[in-house]
């Protein structure tokens, strides 16, 4: 029974914890709207050393120091796409883990979509252009499969 | 006529593979600079004390096509790369300004005394609040400064005779050309 029951302590333990973000204590602020936007943008950034976690995920102390420079910011005043755009300025728009729609990035965002409709149109054109063609190269029926046919259709009805 | 249509989506499988394959012989820890063609970030770093440099700000770097490194004792790429610039120093080839990223000021002095101190200037970036103004992301990084202070190059990694004489050199003497 309580050996159970330390089982179960024991479960809760390793899978109940909260989740290990990785901004730490004293890096939050005080006003929690603040932080809460503060949180937002730290999810919309790329950590530059660990590319493909946000800052807010990161361990890396590069994360750190941009966590804190976005709260700093938000302190300061401003509103969350100045915030994005001070980091963007000096770490280039690799750092928005998602890319801006602009001109040179419709490739990206419509890319797909455009080859899903091409090759939709494709596939159309081709089994529209097929059809007839099938029924068309399809040899007439000689006269003893006609006879048979009809003798067939009787039969079922 | 009709046929060659049909290696139509084999030619675009092939063109798209190549763009990929081409992709993969990339790396993706090079991060073009953002500050390319832009003036260097307004700053003003205290000097290292006890290195016997001056101190490194944005003034102290317009005026003169100059190289610019972020270096930390910490940093074993750094140490790789060191002895270029000592060379360049020794030569008089063109001034390099030192910041010394999130560094103790007694580490990155020891380090300059055991290797010899190339710079000309050293700004002390101790929390590394500076280096991000820089689009700093991990040491070393070597910036080419023209003499309107903009930056005209980074080389992100420990730089390599290879990248000396055939962008960082030649790059240098094509700014100083130009008025």
């Amino acid at each position: 029974m309580t050996l159970r029951r330390i089982g179960f302590a024991l479960l809760f333990a390793a899978f109940g914890a909260a989740p290990a973000w990785a901004v730490l204590p004293h890096e939050r602020l005080a006003d929690p709207a603040l932080e809460a936007r503060a949180r937002a943008l730290s999810l919309e950034l790329r950590c530059q050393v660990c590319q493909n976690q946000s800052i807010d995920d990161s361990n890396a102390p590069l994360a750190a120091d941009l966590r804190r420079i976005v709260r700093e910011r938000l302190s300061a005043g401003d509103s969350d796409p100045a915030v994005l755009d001070f980091v963007v300025r000096r770490y280039g728009d690799y750092v928005l883990l998602r890319p801006p729609v602009r001109e040179d990035t419709y490739a990206l965002w419509y890319g797909p979509f455009a080859v899903l409709i091409l090759g939709a149109v494709g596939a159309a054109v081709y089994l529209r252009r097929r059809r007839p063609d099938a029924q068309a190269a399809a040899p007439a029926l000689s006269e003893a499969e006609e006879k048979r046919l009809r003798a067939l259709l009787e039969r079922r009805e | 006529m009709k046929r060659a249509l049909y290696f139509l989506p084999l030619a675009a499988f092939f063109a798209l593979a190549g763009y990929f394959g081409w992709g993969l012989t990339r790396d993706p820890s090079k991060i073009p600079s953002a500050l390319i063609d832009r003036p260097i970030p307004e700053f003003a770093l205290p000097e290292l004390a006890g290195a016997g440099r001056p101190a490194l700000s944005t003034a102290a770097i317009k005026g003169e096509v100059a190289l610019v490194n972020v270096f930390a004792s910490w940093c074993l790429p750094c140490k790789v790369e060191h002895p270029i610039f000592m060379r360049l120093a020794r030569e008089r080839v063109v001034p390099i300004h030192g910041i010394s990223y999130k560094d103790k000021a007694e580490d990155s002095r020891r380090w300059l005394a055991d290797l010899g101190n190339p710079y000309t200037a050293i700004g002390w970036d101790f929390d590394g609040r500076v280096a991000i103004d820089w689009g700093v992301y991990g040491v070393p990084e070597t910036f080419v400064v023209d003499r309107t202070g903009t930056i005209r190059f980074k080389h992100v990694g420990p730089i390599t005779p290879e990248i000396l004489d055939r962008q960082i050199l030649p790059l240098v003497e094509r700014l100083r050309r130009a008025s």
